[in-house]
């Protein structure tokens, strides 16, 4: 079991929230789907044919490496960036289980309102 | 997967009966198994107990947004927060909105719970917005690569 799994409920929720905000931008959201391959990339190849300096990639994988969704592996004498599949999974699942409570909710209000036949 | 919860569902009751089962605060609590201590205010907090067997000792907390009779009916809240040990006011709330619209057959109740991260509401919605093919073609990319390593 990984230490995020062991970690408290409070920290968890708020691993989710960064989750969701290393998510919110499209820059990361393409360097994500780069990595969806399950290949190792450095950072030149994730600058290949985007027109954002290395700089700001270097950034934006900061940000997705602080939110635990891409690990950096040194290789060498650069690093190399991998995608960790395990914190959007996380975040997947407290989303449907908060969709379930939902759905519960919905289906009581259903019968609440509407007349018995 | 996206950070917000969308639900659609069809009752056969008219709309003012809707609007009442989520707006009376103890009608409210009904079917959403709290029980208020007030009616529900604007800007206001509102507060009480949960009543599903097991969690009565758990409190209930929202900031009611939007009250637009029959059409709009908006809170802040803390989702899923049921460990009392848990200050979960330091957290970011989520925005809960119920829309109504009228139908043949009653009311059409669409449900959505927004705000799952810390990213000023009005960008992240930008973002969301103009890259939605993008965003989800993306998102399935990553949804495939989580699903075949898990």
């Amino acid at each position: 079991m990984s230490q995020r799994r062991r970690s408290s409920i409070a920290a968890r929720r708020q691993a989710h929230a960064s989750v969701f905000a290393a998510l919110g931008d499209e820059t990361r959201l393409a360097l994500l789907a780069k990595l969806s391959d399950g290949r190792r990339s450095s950072i030149a190849q994730l600058t290949e044919g985007t027109r954002i300096t290395r700089q700001a990639i270097t950034k934006h994988l900061r940000v997705l490496e602080n939110a635990g969704i891409v690990n950096a592996v040194r290789h060498g004498r650069e690093s190399l960036f991998e995608l960790d599949p395990e914190p959007i999974a996380e975040v997947r699942q407290y989303l449907d289980q908060v969709s379930r409570e939902w759905d519960q909710a919905l289906s009581r209000l259903k019968s609440f309102v509407e007349p018995e036949v | 997967m996206s950070d917000r919860i969308e639900k659609r569902i069809e009752l056969k009751a008219p709309i003012a009966r809707v609007w009442r089962a989520l707006t009376d605060y103890r009608e409210f609590g009904e079917w959403f198994r709290v029980k208020l201590e007030g009616p529900f205010v604007p800007g206001k907090v509102a507060v009480g107990q949960i009543t599903w067997p097991g969690y009565e000792h758990v409190p209930w907390k929202a900031t009611v947004q939007t009250m637009e009779p029959e059409r709009l009916f908006s809170f802040t809240w803390h989702p899923y927060s049921i460990d009392p040990n848990i200050d979960y006011s330091t957290e970011t709330p989520t925005l809960v909105e119920f829309r109504l619209e009228e139908t043949a057959t009653g009311t059409l109740l669409v449900l959505t719970e927004s705000g799952f991260d810390k990213i000023p509401e009005n960008r992240r919605f930008e973002a969301f917005q103009r890259n939605d093919g993008g965003w989800t073609q993306q998102m399935k990319n990553i949804e495939d690569y989580v699903a075949k390593a898990s």
